[in-house]
Order: C-alpha cells, then sequence, then structure tokens
C-alpha cells in the first residue's frame, strides 16, 4: 500500500483523513468508482477542497484534471466550504407556478447572497435544487432535513429565523 | 433463509394471504411516502403505536407504514383495512379519536373522511373517490398497500411469480415475443418498443451484457418512478430480472437520484431480502440463470437521464451523451451491450408475464397501450399520481381526477412532458393520452408530469423557466445546446425585463430550430419545445410584453408597477398583512399605500389581492 503524504488543511482533522484513506482503500481498484469515492469523502468533509481532490486522485490513481472535471460536472459536489445550514430551495417546475422564485429572490435579499453561496458567517449556505419530487407540498425547501412545504415570501424569513 | 423454489413462495403467499384477509385484526396503513413524511406520518406513526399499546390492543390493530398512496394532497392519509376507509389530513391530535371511534366502537372518524370539493358529499371508502375511482393501476397496484420493506408482502400480492415464471418456463425469445405483444413502450420519454429494445440486446453477441434501470428521475413536476421505489422496489427488481433472462445479463445497475434518499434506501433493503431468499444470485429459482443488482447513485445531472450519458456517469465519467450509433443494445456500459428501461417501464413486465401480452395491450390506444401513470402538480386541487389507460382525454384526468382549478381560477395551460415537452391551451383538452396524439399538439408524454396552470402563470416566464433549466443543465458537449439555450435565454430575459425588441420573436424561431436540428442528443434536440410551444398559443402575451411593455399574469417584476390603484382597492388589508418588508401602510376603511423605497418587489401582495387592485 502506498503511504500518502496528508496534506495540511484547517477543515480536515485527522480523524476525517483516516476515514478518508478506508474509503479511498476499499475503493481504489473499482472501475468507476470516482463518484462514489468523491460523495463518500464529501459526506466527511462537507465540500472537497482542492488538496483533498490531488490526495484521492493520487490515492486511487486516477488523473486529477478527471476528478476535477466530475466534481465541477455534478451538482451534487462542491468546492467551497457549506454553511451551517443548508437551504436547499426547491426550483421544479410545480414549485416554479406555485410562488417558488417570489421566495427564493426574497432569501436572496434577505441574506445578500445568490443560490450557490454562503453567507459570510458561515450560517447558511442557499443551493437551488432541481424537482425534489414534493409536488403535492409545492412551493417546497428543505433546510437541513426538515422539509418545509407550501411557504411564501412573506413567511419565509421568519421560518428561517428559526435556524441559528 | 435458503434458496426459494417457485412452490415455497406460493406458500408465502397463501399464509401472508390469510393474514391479510383475516378481519379480525384491523390494520392501519399509513403512508409512508416523502410527502407525507414531510407532513408529520412518521411522528402519526409513533403516536398511533403508543395509543395501540395503551389500549391493549396489539393484538387486534396493525400498523403498516406503506409507500407512496399518491394523494399526495391529502397527507399524512391512512387506509383502514380490510373496509377499506381512507382518512385524509390526520394529526397527532386525532389519534385518541381514531383508536376510540373506528378501532373500539367500529364507527367511521367523521372529521378526517374525505368530503367531494364538488358535491360536498363525504366519502369513507377509497374505492369510491373520484380521485382513485377513475384510476386503473397496473404500475402502481402495490401503491399504500404492502410495506415496502417486507418481501413477503410484495410475494402476498402475487410477487416473484413473473419472474419464476420466465427463469423456469420460458425461452429468452418467448419472454421477448410476449413483451413485444404488449405493446409496451419506453415510460421515460422516448416511448421506444421495450420489446424491440430487447430483441437487439439478446441479438448482440457477447457474454457480459447489462441491464440497467434509470431511477434518475430528473424532470421537474414528475415523481411517479420515486413513488414506485419508494412503495413497490420488488416490482422493479423483478423486472429487471426478466429483462436478465431476455438478454442474457449476469449483472444489473439501478442508476438513482441522489435526491431520494427514501427510494436509495428502501431499494437497499429490498435487494437485500432478494439476495437473502436465493431471488437475486446465483441459479435462482433453481434454474440456471443468475443475475446480481447493484444500486448506482447519480450526483445531480439532468443529462444522465439521457442513456448515454447515464452508461457514462456509471463509468465514474462526466455524464456526456456520444452520438449514436453504435447504440447501447451493441455497445453500451463498459462497451457491452446493454439495455437501460426507466423504472415504470419496468414495474409492469413482472405482470406481463404473468398474464400476457395480450392482456395488456388490449388496454389502450391504437399505438400507445396499457396504462400510464401521471404526476399532477401545480395549480389543481388533487395533487398526486393517478394510473389511467391510455386514450383517456386531458380534460378527464384533469377535471374528473384532478378536481380541478383551484381558489376558483381560470384555466390555462398544461404543461407536458417536463423541460422537453410543451404548453397545451383549453381548446385541445380532449386530446386523448397518447404518444402520437400528445405529439400531435406540440407537447410529448415525456415521463408524465403534467403541471396545471392557472391564469396567474406568465407564459413567457415559464418559458423562461424552462430555458433556464436546460441552459443550466446542459452538459456543454455540442455548441447548439452550450450556446444556443444560452442565447435563447438572454432573449428570454430581456423580453420579462422589459427591454424586448421587435425582431426577438423571430430569433427564438430561428434559433430553436437550428438547436433541435444540430444538437446532439435529446436534451438539446427537444430542449427549445418549451419555447415553440408557448410561442404557438401564447404569442399575445409574448406582444404585451415586447411592444406594451405589460405581463398580463402579473408575474415579471420589471414590468410592474407596485402601486395600488384606489379604485380597485377594497380596503381589505391582506396586502398590508402580506409584506413582510413593512413597505405598505394601511389602516382599516383606508386605501393601502406602497412605499416603494422599502418594497423588495417579492409581489408577496399581488398573489394575496383578491380584487387585481396592485398594478
Amino acid at each position: 500500500m502506498i503511504q500518502l503524504n496528508r496534506p495540511q488543511n484547517p477543515d480536515i482533522q485527522e480523524n476525517m483523513w483516516d476515514k478518508i484513506d478506508e474509503i479511498i482503500n476499499s475503493n481504489k481498484n473499482k472501475a468507476g468508482s470516482v463518484i462514489t469515492v468523491l460523495r463518500e469523502c464529501q459526506n466527511i468533509v462537507g465540500y472537497l477542497p482542492l488538496d483533498l481532490m490531488d490526495y484521492i486522485a493520487t490515492g486511487i490513481n486516477i488523473p486529477a484534471s478527471h476528478i476535477f472535471g466530475v466534481a465541477t460536472f455534478y451538482a451534487l459536489f462542491s468546492l467551497k466550504p457549506k454553511g451551517r445550514h443548508t437551504i436547499r430551495v426547491c426550483m421544479g417546475t410545480a414549485c416554479y407556478v406555485k410562488g417558488i422564485k417570489e421566495v427564493m429572490d426574497r432569501i436572496e435579499q434577505e441574506f445578500k447572497i445568490k443560490a450557490g453561496e454562503t453567507t459570510e458567517d458561515r450560517r447558511f449556505s442557499i443551493e437551488a435544487v432541481r424537482c425534489l419530487g414534493a409536488c403535492g407540498l409545492a412551493p417546497v425547501l428543505v433546510v437541513d432535513k426538515d422539509t418545509h412545504g407550501g411557504v411564501s415570501s412573506d413567511k419565509i424569513i421568519s421560518i428561517l429565523e428559526t435556524y441559528k | 433463509m435458503g434458496k426459494l423454489t417457485r412452490e415455497d413462495i406460493k406458500k408465502i403467499k397463501e399464509k401472508k394471504l390469510k393474514e391479510l384477509h383475516d378481519a379480525s385484526v384491523t390494520k392501519l396503513l399509513l403512508c409512508g411516502g416523502t410527502g407525507c413524511h414531510a407532513t408529520g406520518s412518521l411522528k402519526l406513526k409513533d403516536a398511533l403505536q403508543k395509543e395501540v399499546i395503551n389500549k391493549g390492543l396489539e393484538k387486534k390493530v396493525k400498523i403498516v407504514e406503506t409507500g407512496c398512496n399518491g394523494f399526495c394532497a391529502m397527507g399524512p392519509l391512512m387506509l383502514v383495512y380490510p373496509e377499506g376507509v381512507f382518512y385524509q389530513k390526520i394529526s397527532e391530535k386525532d389519534v385518541p379519536e381514531i383508536i376510540e371511534e373506528h378501532i373500539i366502537n367500529k364507527k367511521h372518524v367523521q372529521k378526517l373522511l374525505y368530503v367531494d370539493p364538488v358535491t360536498k358529499k363525504t366519502i369513507p371508502y377509497q374505492k369510491d373517490i373520484p380521485f382513485f375511482s377513475h384510476q386503473m393501476t397496473i404500475a402502481l397496484r402495490n401503491k399504500g398497500l404492502i410495506d415496502p420493506e417486507v418481501i413477503e408482502d410484495y410475494i402476498a400480492q402475487d410477487g416473484y411469480m413473473g419472474a419464476a415464471k420466465a427463469l423456469l418456463d420460458m425461452t429468452p425469445e418467448e419472454i421477448i415475443h410476449e413483451v413485444k405483444s404488449s405493446g409496451l413502450r419506453g415510460r421515460g420519454g422516448a416511448g421506444f418498443s421495450t420489446g424491440l429494445k430487447w430483441e437487439f440486446a439478446n441479438k448482440s453477441k457477447g457474454e457480459i451484457k447489462y441491464v440497467l434501470c434509470n431511477a434518475d428521475e430528473g424532470d421537474p413536476g414528475a415523481f411517479m418512478d420515486r413513488s414506485i421505489l419508494e412503495a413497490d422496489p420488488h416490482a422493479v427488481i423483478e423486472g429487471m430480472i426478466i429483462a436478465s433472462k431476455a438478454i442474457g445479463a449476469k449483472q444489473g445497475y439501478i442508476y438513482c437520484r441522489t435526491e431520494y434518499p427514501l427510494a436509495v434506501s428502501r431499494l437497499g433493503i429490498a435487494i437485500q431480502q432478494a439476495k437473502n431468499y436465493g431471488l437475486l444470485g446465483e441459479k435462482m429459482f433453481g434454474s440456471t440463470h443468475s443475475f446480481d443488482i447493484e444500486i448506482y447513485q447519480g450526483a445531480g445531472a439532468f443529462v444522465c437521464g439521457e442513456e448515454t450519458a447515464l452508461m457514462r456517469s456509471i463509468e465514474g465519467k462526466r455524464g456526456m451523451p456520444r452520438p449514436r450509433p453504435p447504440f447501447p443494445a451493441q455497445k453500451g456500459l463498459w462497451d457491452k451491450p446493454s439495455i437501460l428501461n426507466n423504472v415504470e417501464t419496468l414495474s409492469n413486465v413482472p405482470q406481463i408475464i404473468s398474464k400476457g401480452g395480450k392482456w395488456y395491450s388490449s388496454l389502450g390506444t391504437e399505438t400507445s397501450k396499457g396504462t400510464k401513470v401521471f404526476a399532477l402538480s401545480g395549480d389543481i386541487n388533487n395533487i398526486g399520481l393517478v394510473e389511467v389507460p391510455m386514450g383517456i382525454s386531458l380534460k378527464k384526468m384533469i377535471f374528473d381526477i384532478g378536481g380541478g382549478i383551484p381558489n376558483k381560477k381560470k384555466f390555462k395551460a398544461v404543461q407536458l412532458g417536463g423541460p422537453s415537452g410543451g404548453c397545451v391551451p383549453e381548446k385541445y383538452l380532449d386530446t386523448p393520452v397518447d404518444y402520437e396524439a400528445i405529439a400531435k399538439v406540440g407537447a410529448i408524454m415525456g415521463s408524465g408530469g403534467v403541471i396545471i396552470m392557472d391564469e396567474d402563470t406568465c407564459m413567457v416566464d415559464m418559458a423562461r423557466f424552462f430555458m433556464d433549466f436546460i441552459q443550466d443543465e446542459s452538459c456543454g458537449k455540442c455548441t447548439p445546446c452550450r450556446e444556443g439555450t444560452k442565447r435563447i435565454l438572454e432573449i428570454l430575459n430581456r423580453i420579462c425585463d422589459g427591454q424586448g425588441e421587435a425582431d426577438d420573436i423571430g430569433k427564438l424561431e430561428n434559433l430553436s430550430a437550428i438547436i433541435i436540428n444540430s444538437a446532439l442528443c435529446g436534451l438539446g434536440q427537444t430542449g427549445p419545445n418549451p419555447v415553440l410551444s408557448t410561442l404557438k398559443y401564447f404569442k399575445d402575451e409574448y406582444y404585451a410584453h415586447i411592444y406594451e411593455k405589460r405581463c398580463p399574469a402579473k408575474r415579471c417584476a420589471a414590468l410592474l408597477k407596485f402601486e395600488i390603484d384606489p379604485n380597485l382597492c377594497q380596503k381589505c388589508g391582506l396586502c398590508f398583512k402580506a409584506c413582510s418588508a413593512g413597505a405598505i401602510t394601511w389602516k382599516k376603511k383606508e386605501v393601502a399605500v406602497i412605499d416603494k423605497s422599502k418594497c423588495v418587489k417579492c409581489l408577496g401582495c399581488y398573489s394575496k389581492c383578491k380584487f387585481n387592485a396592485i398594478l
């Protein structure tokens, strides 16, 4: 087994590196495992820093350019740190017809960030996601693991105030 | 547990059916789909369990968490078996009453029963509610009836009998013949004959072949695949087993959206159970055929619904399509012959094998056989999943089953087929549900998303919404799609912002035609459809935006004045209450006033004003 040099990164602690090594070792000879490895590593760290992607590339012996290409292609992966709370706003058609755009505009105005960004105090990250498949509750957004259905631009801020 | 034979399965079925029909035990079938989870069905389940124990009714009541029932607008909901009583919008507080009234006193809990919005009649039994009574379920036949995490529940409903028949009694050619004669066409969108697809892969030479299931349901507004996976995962697995025998594959993959965690988890459980029973793995049912399935989670890319892109993604690459031929039936995943079928298609297969292709083809129209699942959403009363025989009219689906438009608003259009589809106006509502007939009016069947729009929807804004989607999801490989959709979006943005120019409509039509003719894959080739169909039926709205700088539906903020017309204002104060920015001042019996310096243009007041008084 190759011993890899763990890069210094303030967001990745030693125990996280141990888990990352486990993921790499159990996937290194599997064909097509890049997405799985990236997903599992992101679950541990919260996002995919560049030095982590380099580390993975060496670990599973796939060019870093390929890793970077995959990580930037799929919406699931984030190359930037996330906030304490992630607001996933459903931008599906049913939600759009029922006014999710106005809700999104309101959130963006209130916290002065755009979809895909994180507030400076790292309190919220906002993501625009494609249909969550919960059209019966439209318009819908999910904060961390809580689903909020039937949201509206006038009530959304008071809902978000409860997440500190 | 060892390997099961066909006889063992029959025994499990009989035992389970006896339990199900035992009238001395009341079964509370609580919906555990994503929608009902979100409205609190898990808490409700806990509360029910506690109350049952409190009252010492453990032997008389069984609580079952089922998959999605389909009537999502009414959640959390529950079906009581064996009587078939339907309770809706249940809260934890109702639990003592349900146990006391229904279980102990044997009476219906009146306040939780369904009331028909038109006739105002109370309807206690699910089978009598119009939303259900007009449906015909094949793909969704087990929805809300079985516990998706218990394989015996599925077996009780004839589960795995189709697979046993295919593996023990039929040759691959006979299976293909049966599927071909059923007339089943791909339910994912393209509508290609499933039997033919299998035949091509069967004839391709090679030791290694793959059966793939497309569970990457990306179309916004479509959630039938999620629902099937959550409610009846074994049906999909059984369909894949049958397909594997037909083409001679030993390995299958289910490519599932990562946004559907519940579906992924239930699929995982179902696969494990099937393995434990020997229904997946080596020499299943004592036949010579072996087959295994792995779940592969997507990572959020719409284009991965396209078959060649999906295969690239399983290979761990960027999900970019490639030109065809060679078709996946010759060179698919890892360049081996592969078939890709969607969830709904596969869940029809076991019954086609059990009951025969002829039975299936007796339903539907000349070219579209069987049933189709549609996801009704948007401005409609009965939001949810419906399965109807092909050939029924859009009108019947929207008004009889869907219950029409809420809040006394007028119907404007129905959007069919997701971002690749089109908007159908009122005058074509008699169109039957049929691949060809729907295409004729400028939309597509697609995966079955049906989004109803009322008069408050701006059609230019809708076209912009879909273009924004397509442009964002374009993989970037071919120029027409990457650049062309971007240019279309820019023009639509300009029109919605009040900067429309006289020749914009011509530019839109021209660009659309070019993209359709030259894009590499289905995403680009159909991408401009929403623009073309809105231009075809709602050109007057484009004219209003471009020439009069006016948005008739009052949805485009740049074209609104944010002023209150004192002549129309009824001084009700609804707008004042709706404004979270504190920009509206109002006192009783006085006309409200908007302070534009404080207004954040969120349009909250527009949606609340019943008198159209905000300009």
